[in-house]
């Protein structure tokens, strides 16, 4: 019995609801700074930006109900606090911002019993590669897991569409 | 909030079933291209399956990361109303 709504019904809402919020944030980057020459570093804080625009977008389009995207929408919150507080004084250390902060550190990966068949090293890997995979059960990590590639195809596909888009 | 499956499980024990894992797996198997087209219903494969699932995502988020770099030197083109219109349109169809 799956407890979960079948994603499959809500794939097409996830790519609208991610197209429009990635799309309201592509225009809010494109108005800072000057669109007539934009500096190699302009361009790469955009970069950034863009970046950080789409793993935000498609968080909030699926919303709070997985824990890989709540996961992602704290790191993000967090990384803002955490920006704003460096750049007020001045980059010294930022106590809170550590302890939220989930992917990519190095962390104590707890040891779990797991049927033999199943690599130990693959497991760990997934664990790093979805948003907040370290702290799951196993079966809650591979539920996330098929939802979060779900997301990130869909996040690809639209991005691509984009890109198509604006180069013809 | 959707009740979660480890509530059922019985503390203490390893928990989760083998068959329990063993859907799961396979579900993850359908959504990879690579395995989808291979069709191995092999179970000892259960750790390639993995791996090619840790593969396939670090891909996409590869693709975000160069896509992203794209968006970034065509982003005026996005900018004006009609044209964010006409992509939403597009990705409808």
């Amino acid at each position: 019995m799956n407890p979960h709504p079948s994603s499959c019904s809500n794939g097409r809402s996830i790519r609208t609801r991610f197209a429009r919020r990635f799309l309201r944030a592509l225009k809010k980057i494109g108005s800072k700074g000057s669109s007539s020459r934009p500096s190699p570093r302009d361009i790469s804080w955009r970069c950034r930006r863009v970046k950080i625009a789409a793993d935000a977008s498609m968080a909030s389009a699926v919303g709070p109900r997985r824990v890989w995207s709540r996961t992602m929408l704290n790191m993000l919150r967090s990384r803002s606090h955490a920006c704003l507080h460096a750049s007020r004084l001045g980059n010294s250390r930022r106590p809170g911002a550590d302890r939220h902060a989930v992917g990519k550190r190095k962390r104590l990966v707890l040891k779990r019993k797991l049927p033999n068949r199943l690599g130990l090293n693959q497991v760990n890997q997934l664990r790093r590669l979805v948003p907040g995979g370290e702290a799951m059960d196993l079966d809650i990590l591979l539920d996330e897991t098929a939802h979060y590639i779900k997301c990130l195809a869909t996040q690809v596909k639209v991005m691509r569409s984009i890109v198509d888009y604006c180069s013809a | 909030m959707s009740s979660r499956r480890s509530r059922s499980r019985q503390s203490g024990s390893s928990g989760i079933s083998d068959d329990q894992i063993s859907e799961l797996v396979n579900k993850l198997q359908q959504l990879i291209p690579e395995l989808r087209r291979r069709r191995s219903s092999d179970k000892g494969s259960a750790s390639k399956v993995l791996q090619e699932t840790c593969n396939y995502i670090r891909n996409l988020q590869r693709e975000v990361d160069d896509l992203s770099e794209r968006l970034s030197q065509l982003l005026d083109s996005t900018e004006s109303d009609s044209a964010q219109a006409a992509i939403i349109r597009s990705l409808l169809m």
